[in-house]
């Protein structure tokens, strides 16, 4: 194998940013290497997993002929939960019914194995089961290249794409940004369990491909900043919850004790009822938000992707992100590589000047207060509401004699004693704050 | 014949029993340094690593086997300011290898 030679480009990691960037730059004809340490793309990486069609769409326009698809998403469930009941919001349309659905669920591992073909198609040269143990760089501090386990010597090229995920060694390693603090980043953990398509079509209402994500918090994560999830795939459901990791530690939870209790909830545990789970996997999610983003470029570098903290916990958007990310690093790798130019910060700033245009950016600063407002508020919002919510749901429902009047005091008397008039007008004008 | 997973089993073993790994014998990526008195965020580890890898021994360290390691991070994202944990990558090609991901 030719790796003496001086490449356009070099991508480290072969996740949704980095495919996406190794593939925009080869296709437009640019000499690319990936670097990628599992054993095939996907091998290391775990989502939900959604996939939402736009930004995909934008670098592959007719992903749908062969990408390998589980259900596109007709009804979302949001469920505030506690521990016996659940409060939804379900949205369900036949407009989801379209020609090319807007979001799709996905095993990843197979998504970016398929990701990954498209790449070499492309031209990219990929080298798996090699990990990157350092960035090169010269005299005057200018990244010219990278090296791996497997080289000996060096491996150079103009500019070193980073998209590394969220533990991103290679760059904190090199001191490109720090690390990140427990309080930014969330354990998620997640099974794939098992039943026949027409099992979960049955259980959720669904025929052909259509398929349910529900998104679930409350009392679920024992006082935590967390979420619940649960996707119908094909022939599977991912089923998982995660918090953030300084809450875990404060709380001495479990990981996998509290999956064992949410799966075990009366409003989930039918949903998997008879099921077979075939894998168990954890994963890190960056959720400081905007706040929390690093420096993105400099001399010979660009951050993509997880590695630059590219995700809006909120909407629980991530792979879009990092695709976008990967193309728009790219498209500006490739106009300069056109007009010959330097790699130096100075002309790759136009990264994130290009990225500010985008959703991406637009978004994270929209929610920049979020991430400390539930940090600050994580016993109320995850515990004392969603239990306010269960038990004013069942005054009202439970026909027992009561007058309807005496019910609606009782409920304003429990939220008033539980979290007084001033806490709720607080907590109101504060979610607002941080919402707008 | 399909094995039925739905009695509430806390045992993380029986989950890592689902993946693949391939392991690199004798080279382990995670090292826990000497040390007498663990801190409280390496202590913790027993009991947020989601693959159950740290153990406290009956001297009181902790002590890490990270054959079943999801590579997550977690132990690597707690212990950045006390420096208690060598956390690298497996060499390429080892190490976990998600099916489903």
């Amino acid at each position: 194998m030719a790796v003496e030679d001086k490449f356009d480009a070099i991508v480290v990691g072969a996740g949704p940013s980095g495919n996406a960037a190794a593939y925009v730059m080869a296709r437009e004809g640019l000499n690319v290497l990936q670097i990628e340490r599992g054993e095939y793309s996907g091998s290391k990486n775990v989502q939900g997993a959604i996939l939402y069609a736009d930004a995909l769409e934008k670098i592959i326009p007719d992903f749908r002929d062969d990408a390998p698809l589980e259900r596109h998403v007709i009804e979302q469930r949001m469920w505030t939960m506690d521990d016996k009941s659940h409060t939804g919001m379900h949205y369900r349309s036949d407009d989801f019914n379209e020609d090319k659905p807007n979001r799709y669920t996905i095993l990843r591992a197979q998504f970016d194995k398929w990701f990954s073909s498209k790449v070499r198609e492309a031209g990219a040269l990929v080298l798996y089961e090699t990990t990157v143990t350092e960035l090169v760089k010269d005299l005057s501090g200018q990244v010219i290249g990278v090296r791996t386990d497997r080289q000996g010597s060096p491996i150079m090229a103009n500019i070193v794409i980073l998209a590394e995920g969220v533990n991103g060694l290679v760059g904190q390693r090199s001191g490109l940004r720090d690390e990140v603090p427990p309080s930014s980043v969330a354990l998620a953990v997640k099974e794939m369990h098992f039943l026949p398509r027409e099992t979960i079509e049955a259980r959720f209402n669904l025929s052909g491909n259509e398929g349910v994500v529900i998104e679930a918090m409350g009392t679920i994560t024992k006082g935590m900043t967390g979420t619940g999830f649960l996707y119908t795939n094909e022939e599977s459901i991912s089923v998982g919850i995660g918090c953030i990791v300084s809450d875990f530690a404060e709380s001495n939870v479990s990981p996998y004790e509290l999956l064992e209790a949410f799966k075990s909830h009366p409003s989930i545990r039918p949903l998997l009822a008879g099921s077979e789970c075939k894998e168990y996997a954890a994963h890190l999610i960056p959720e400081g938000g905007y706040r929390a983003i690093p420096q993105l470029y400099g001399n010979g570098w660009i951050v993509v992707g997880d590695a630059g903290q590219f995700v809006n916990a909120v909407h629980r958007e991530g792979s879009n992100l990092a695709m976008t990310t990967g193309r728009i690093a790219a498209e500006t790798v490739i106009a300069f590589t056109r007009k010959r130019e330097e790699m130096n910060a100075a002309n790759l700033a136009d990264y994130v000047k290009r990225l500010e245009e985008t959703f991406v950016m637009k978004d994270l600063k929209k929610y920049k207060g979020i991430p400390a407002l539930l940090d600050g508020n994580k016993r109320n919002f995850f515990g004392t509401y969603p239990v306010l919510l269960s038990k004013a749901m069942q005054t009202w429902f439970r026909v027992d004699g009561i007058d309807k009047k005496s019910k609606e005091k009782a409920i304003f008397k429990s939220f008033r004693e539980a979290r007084s008039i001033w806490g709720m007008i607080g907590d109101a004008f504060k979610v607002v704050k941080a919402w707008r | 014949m399909s094995e039925v997973m739905l009695a509430p089993t806390a045992k993380v073993e029986e989950k890592l029993f689902q993946n693949r790994y391939l392991v690199d014998a004798g080279r382990p990526h995670i090292k826990v340094k000497p040390h007498e008195i663990p801190s409280a965020s390496l202590l913790s580890m027993t009991k947020i690593c989601p693959a159950g890898c740290y153990t406290q021994n009956e001297s009181g360290q902790v002590e890490v086997v990270a054959d079943g390691c999801l590579e997550c991070g977690t132990c690597r994202i707690m212990t950045r300011e006390t420096g208690e944990i060598e956390w690298n990558y497996p060499r390429g090609g080892f190490g976990v290898l998600y099916k489903f991901g």
